[in-house]
């Protein structure tokens, strides 16, 4: 641990803040991407639309049965297909993402939705408003209120998972410090900082979803 | 869209061989792992909702830390950077002489991470069981180790299957990170009959169908344990 050297982070900062703020980037769009599409999915469960219903559970369950790598991996191959020209990496991995997130966050709203109590449905309904609206405006707004915790441990969750976009190569946090460790052979040192940098984020993330979770049930 | 089918693929040497080792590469990593990380995870599971104060202040360190580094990442700590750190000989030793130094430091890197989560639910387990059953396991007069052993770890582990089935199929799923490292299982195995034969689609569903087939029959099974050994009269809540 003798010869630790400093300067090879301190000497490469913007290139792996460049690459941080991808890794940023990334997370924002797919828990917002992820929340929408886990809200709508939910909806539709908790509606027990007929074969709408079935086909959203599927779609849950199909997903949380993959590794995120093969979700990434089908991303990158079918999106050029579609499209039928070839797009830059960061958007097949940020539809994976939001197609894979969506699954887990839609179980998270489908509980948080369920811990409404039904008196609450009721209520909208008797005073005319339409089940849309009693969603909208009664139902969602308390349900999420009570999920922001929950919500935001898996953002973390989904934080960690971008690291993931290694196996294409976008050029995140952790490829900007594996490209800059594999060029100045300082293995130890760049590992160790983004390990280190992680936690951080992490950990502050965690302490602040906890504190959030004593607020709400105190 | 331009695409040739050609489903026989998977079927037609050396692919469908590719695809068989993979998933055997994938369900030994995942077996092996799945042994750390229950064993570890149920010692730091106690650790954690014991009397000791330093033994819970370790276990509460260790989840903190294995939780909050991306997998992918303590996955690069233990291939490229643990050997640096040691002394040489043992360096060189865990870096190339070693038996299969890819797997089996995939195996402890997915081992050790989801034993902060096998943890997790132990304790969460143990509280299930309630400071009731704890408190009269010492009215009766046995010491703390008699009171887990014969009251608080029976009842605990038949509560957490569930939980403890989804751990164990993200163990299975994140086996896949291996292959970062050089581990040719069921994704990589999948990626190069891809990249050999330009067939994505097929491949990507033989990995896809194979995954969800051995996540659902997983679940199948521990239902039906769960149902065999669940405890009368209990609806297991906390």
């Amino acid at each position: 641990m003798g010869d630790f050297d400093y300067s090879v982070i301190l000497d490469n900062l913007p290139l792996l803040i460049d690459g941080l703020k991808v890794t940023f980037l990334l997370t924002f769009l797919a828990v917002v991407g992820g929340i929408v599409l886990g809200t709508f999915l939910a909806l539709i469960r908790i509606a027990k639309v007929p074969v709408f219903s079935w086909v959203a559970a599927a779609y849950v369950n199909f997903f949380r049965s993959l590794p995120l790598i093969l979700v990434i991996f089908w991303l990158y191959f079918l999106v050029p297909l579609f499209l039928g020209r070839p797009v830059g990496s960061f958007y097949s991995v940020l539809i994976a993402f939001i197609l894979f997130e969506a699954a887990y966050y839609s179980e998270i709203i489908r509980a948080g939705i369920s811990s409404v109590r039904d008196g609450q449905i009721a209520a909208g309904r008797a005073i005319g408003l339409s089940y849309p609206q009693t969603m909208r405006y009664i139902v969602l707004p308390q349900a999420f209120r009570s999920m922001v915790p929950v919500l935001l441990t898996q953002a973390i969750v989904l934080f960690q998972d971008t690291s993931l976009v290694y196996v294409v190569g976008l050029k995140d946090f952790l490829v900007s410090a594996e490209l800059v460790a594999n060029r100045d052979q300082r293995l130890v040192e760049m590992f160790l900082f983004v390990a280190v940098v992680y936690f951080i984020f992490c950990f502050a993330g965690s302490l602040y979803a906890r504190h959030l979770q004593r607020k709400l049930s105190a | 869209m331009n695409y040739n089918w050609d489903w026989g693929i998977l079927f037609r040497e050396p692919y469908f061989d590719w695809l068989v080792e993979g998933l055997m590469w994938t369900v030994s990593l995942s077996l092996c792992a799945w042994v750390i990380a229950f064993a570890l995870g149920s010692v730091l599971g106690i650790m954690r909702s014991c009397s000791s104060r330093p033994l819970q202040l370790i276990a509460t360190v260790y989840v903190e830390l294995f939780r909050n580094v991306p997998l992918l990442v303590q996955l690069f700590l233990w291939y490229f950077v643990f050997p640096e750190l040691l002394p040489d000989d043992a360096g060189r030793w865990v870096k190339r002489e070693m038996p299969m130094p890819a797997l089996t430091t995939a195996i402890i890197a997915i081992g050790l991470y989801t034993a902060s989560r096998v943890c997790e639910q132990v304790r969460s387990g143990i509280a299930a069981v309630g400071i009731g059953q704890r408190n009269a396991g010492k009215a009766i007069g046995m010491n703390e180790w008699q009171v887990y052993r014969y009251i608080l770890l029976p009842n605990a582990f038949r509560i957490i299957i569930p939980p403890l089935t989804s751990e164990f199929l993200t163990i299975f799923k994140n086996s896949s990170l291996a292959l970062t490292i050089g581990v040719v299982e069921l994704t990589a195995m999948t990626r190069q009959i891809e990249e050999y034969t330009f067939q994505g689609f097929e491949a990507f569903t033989a990995a896809t169908v194979i995954y969800s087939v051995v996540t659902f029959t997983v679940m199948l099974l521990m239902r039906v344990v769960e149902r065999r050994i669940r405890i009368p009269g209990m609806i297991a809540t906390s």
